[in-house]
């Protein structure tokens, strides 16, 4: 059964089309094309440094963490009754917790315009009970809500995977030894699921920074965010180098938190997502 | 008692916080107003004009064919590329999957830069071959993490009982290999389908004229405002996956009866 | 049993896949037209094809920096381009674009004369003006007390989160250095400042900073006040008659979008073809009635109803806009625009 050569065909692939397209990020973010030609510098991620983008970074990841604290703090509870062994119906409500991830995620942002707009439903229903209409589009409530739309179920899965794996007996050796239930849970289930939850917290936070369409849609062109500060620099501006630079800095924060996570993550299997 | 009331309350809570936008949408597709303040009856119009649109229709082609062309394509090269990998040295084979895991680990708006600056490189014209090519890229990884460990967990001594019972390895790797590995290769399959008709980002970055895929012209329409047909064409959408789902679901809830059946036979 | 039915679905996905690239096979003529988005009647795409038997790939942008960039560095082999005035001035200089054979163009007779020779393509070589028009302010008058008549309306605070502004570089910070009294291509730095500090103190005013979307905000009423280009002004005024619009007296933009040819077409002949067909009076006609905007299409304009044509704020006549400037290519004055912009939407 030696077959390496059935790698070959994909080594070539990843080459051509993994390896070759990061070292031209790296060729353009390093780069500066003036009057002389292309010089060699840092001047892309010396601008970055300016407070304006500095600012639009901080807040990208302001952004992300509340959202990804949101995800944490609805979706912890909703993994913990879907992983209870006395849920009826359980492969039903787990299926329709992943069937909204199986629609283009535009379409599930977009239905969110017609709710918040301020003649949507959510103002329509205000108005029927008397009250007055809210500004909810076009703030940072709508992205937020947006982002833990969209990305809820992937908080939630791999938490219910890592749950629902867990040895019950020492929840009842917890029990027994007679500690109350919260101890059990600070002391027990939720250390025994941080495996699940870190991965759970990469998977929405990672979306959530680079997002540019969340923000572009709810938020009205209001918030620049890393992801669009990029857009626009490729499609807009025609600033590929500082584009580029931009992309560097954001693959570089994402591998580096990648790696923080997997330290916790013990080895399961793509976490039970589909 | 209770914490079984709050809990199922809790539960659906969250099943409204998810469908509502879904239902909403579904419902503002049948209303016969354009404009969200009012109901005006019920109407099937949406749905007609949706299907006399052709930029509609042509984004629902591409999105087809880029969608079945591309996840074809990945789970062949990635199948052999886990074969491969599996059978390397350990050096080479942890910096394959270092390699493999990048497309992964990526930012998606970063992969679509980057693919695009390789085929604006090579002097490739963006749009439908490069739209393609993308998506095969970013599938083929997907497919290899569902295969390998399918592979992983072969018996090789059933492929080399085989061979000594006077197989050829062709047929070995047909009979013996292939089946045992094949739930890994249809999920790589089904994955990767979805991912690209899913795919927004790294397609929005590598095409070019003329060629738009569903996601591209929802965005753009998005922009544009509320538009009823929009409406339509995710209700649509939603409906297709529901039954695709359930079609799957059923498949396979057989394919595992007539499986356990059959193992219980043999014993 | 199993192995049977996954054979099968394969065979299945790879004939469907077979018949849908067969299927494909394209006719042996077209050509990409790359548009504002919503800019034309799209049955005029369809009698194009029908009548010359060319297929037409019909593409949209939203800003012209965004087509410029496609255009440029993309890859985009677009034979037919509708860029605005000051982006037309760039693409000449750069040199991506054709000169057009006016042989090819006979319906060039009747692009009115005060629409030729413009500052932009003086020669009038490279270009066949679209449309025009101006911008203004767009508003609800059950909303807004009167007419509003300066641009300082979009700074009133009674009017907070229910301004929308255009998420146009150039536009919005162009009328704020309307507002400041300097011109509209102002490249003085400290000028440019000071546009800044006012979008940025306008900033909490805005409810969002939109383009395509405007229409169907101002239309179901979502907001008061919003700065648009007077097609889509009046656009949405048929559709709701709540709405007006005014250009405000300081001055503002007018602008022209017209028909070119880059350099990267590798159909020119066709794409005359596709451009001298837009100047048929009955296809401007058509054009000019759906979108909104004024034509420069002497023939087309006398077919549109005299309640547009003679409306002075969607056919303002020369002394209207003396005040008024058309967008001249600011070099790199770009990147200075393109940070203040950033930080004005950062803020």
């Amino acid at each position: 059964m030696k077959k390496n050569w059935a790698a070959y065909p994909y080594i070539f692939w990843i080459v051509i089309f993994t390896v070759v397209p990061l070292i031209l990020l790296f060729y353009f973010g390093l780069t500066i094309k003036d009057s002389k030609g292309v010089v060699i510098t840092l001047a892309n991620f010396k601008r970055f440094g300016e407070p304006v983008y500095i600012k639009v970074l901080i807040r990208s990841l302001i952004l992300a963490a509340e959202s990804t604290f949101l995800c944490l703090l609805l979706g912890y509870p909703a993994a913990m009754i879907l992983a209870d062994r006395k849920l009826n119906f359980k492969s039903t409500m787990i299926l329709l917790m992943v069937l909204p991830m199986w629609m283009n995620f535009l379409v599930r942002t977009y239905a969110w315009l017609t709710l918040l707009e301020k003649k949507g439903i959510i103002n329509m229903l205000l108005g029927y009970i008397g009250l007055p209409p809210l500004n909810l589009l076009y703030n940072d409530f709508a992205v937020i809500m947006g982002m833990v739309y969209n990305f809820l179920p992937f908080m939630v899965l791999p938490i219910y995977s890592v749950l629902s794996k867990m040895d019950h007996r020492l929840i009842e050796a917890a029990e027994d030894l007679g500690a109350n239930p919260l101890y059990t849970f600070r002391k027990v289930i939720f250390p025994l699921s941080l495996p699940g939850v870190t991965s759970g917290i990469t998977m929405v936070f990672m979306p959530s920074v680079t997002t540019f369409v969340i923000s572009r849609l709810l938020g009205g062109g209001q918030y620049t965010l890393i992801g669009n500060l990029i857009e626009e620099q490729f499609l807009t501006t025609g600033d590929w180098n500082f584009g580029s630079a931009i992309s560097i800095i954001m693959m570089l924060i994402i591998l580096v938190s990648m790696g923080f996570a997997s330290q916790y993550e013990t080895h399961q299997e793509g976490g039970g997502l589909w | 008692m209770v914490t079984g009331f709050f809990k199922r309350g809790y539960l659906f809570l969250m099943f409204v916080f998810l469908y509502a936008p879904i239902i909403v949408l579904a419902l503002y597709s049948f209303n016969s107003s354009r404009s969200r303040g009012s109901w005006d009856g019920f109407t099937f119009q949406w749905y007609l004009d949706m299907f006399q649109d052709r930029h509609i229709l042509a984004s629902l082609y591409y999105s087809i064919i880029i969608g079945v062309a591309a996840s074809l394509v990945a789970t062949v090269v990635g199948t052999a590329a886990a074969f491969g990998i599996h059978n390397m040295k350990s050096l080479p084979q942890s910096a394959a999957m270092n390699l493999t895991y990048i497309p992964v680990l990526n930012p998606d708006i970063v992969t679509g830069i980057s693919f695009m600056l390789l085929f604006i490189f090579l002097h490739i014209r963006l749009g439908f071959a490069t739209l393609l090519l993308s998506h095969i890229t970013f599938n083929i990884p997907y497919v290899i993490l569902s295969v390998l460990p399918r592979i992983k967990q072969l018996d090789k001594s059933l492929y080399e009982a085989a061979l000594d019972l006077g197989a050829t390895p062709n047929q070995g790797f047909h009979k013996i290999i292939l089946p045992e590995i094949m739930p890994g290769v249809i999920t790589g399959l089904l994955l990767s389908f979805t991912l690209s008709l899913d795919d927004f980002v790294i397609s929005f970055f590598t095409t070019g004229s003329g060629v738009s895929n569903l996601s591209i012209t929802i965005y753009s329409m998005a922009r544009r405002g509320i538009n009823p047909k929009i409406n339509a064409l995710s209700t649509l959408m939603f409906v297709c996956v529901l039954i695709l789902l359930i079609i799957v679901n059923v498949l396979m809830s057989r394919q595992q009866n007539s499986n356990n059946s059959r193992r219980l036979g043999n014993v | 049993m199993s192995k049977k039915l996954i054979h099968l679905v394969l065979v299945v996905a790879i004939l469907a896949c077979a018949l849908f690239i067969t299927g494909c096979g394209k006719p042996k003529k077209e050509i990409n037209v790359y548009n504002w988005g919503d800019y034309i009647d799209e049955s005029v795409l369809k009698n194009f094809e029908k009548k010359f038997h060319i297929k037409v790939n019909y593409d949209t942008f939203t800003t012209n920096e965004d087509m410029y960039v496609k255009l440029k560095v993309g890859g985009g082999h677009y034979d037919v381009a509708i860029p605005s005035d000051y982006m037309i001035k760039r693409m000449i200089d750069e040199g991506m674009l054709d000169k057009l054979d006016f042989h090819n163009i006979p319906n060039y007779k009747y692009i009115g004369t005060n629409y030729r020779n413009l500052g932009y393509d003086p020669k009038n070589e490279y270009s066949i003006p679209y449309m025009w028009g101006t911008v203004g302010i767009l508003y609800n008058k059950k909303m807004v007390n009167g007419k509003p008549d300066s641009w300082r309306i979009l700074w009133d605070k009674k009017y907070a989160k229910q301004i929308l502004m255009l998420d146009s570089q150039r536009d919005s910070v162009g009328i704020a250095l309307k507002m400041l009294g300097y011109s509209l291509n102002s490249k003085n730095p400290a000028e440019l400042e000071a546009a800044k500090k006012a979008l940025i103190e306008q900033k909490p005013l805005v409810l969002a900073y939109v383009v395509d979307e405007v229409k169907d905000k101002m239309i179901a009423g979502e907001a008061a006040l919003a700065l648009v280009w007077s097609g889509d002004a009046f656009y949405c005024i048929r559709e709701n008659k709540d709405l007006d619009y005014v250009i405000p007296k300081e001055g503002s933009n007018y602008w022209f979008d017209a028909m070119v040819i880059p350099k990267v077409s590798p159909h020119k002949k066709e794409a005359e073809m596709f451009i001298n067909y837009m100047c048929q009076t009955d296809v401007a006609y058509k054009n000019a009635d759906y979108i909104g905007y004024a034509s420069p299409h002497t023939e087309a304009v006398k077919r549109l109803p005299a309640g547009i044509t003679h409306n002075r704020s969607a056919y303002p006549l020369p002394q209207d806009l003396t005040k008024s400037e058309i967008f001249v290519n600011l070099g790199t004055t770009i990147k200075l625009m393109d940070k203040i912009w950033t930080e004005i939407k950062s803020e």
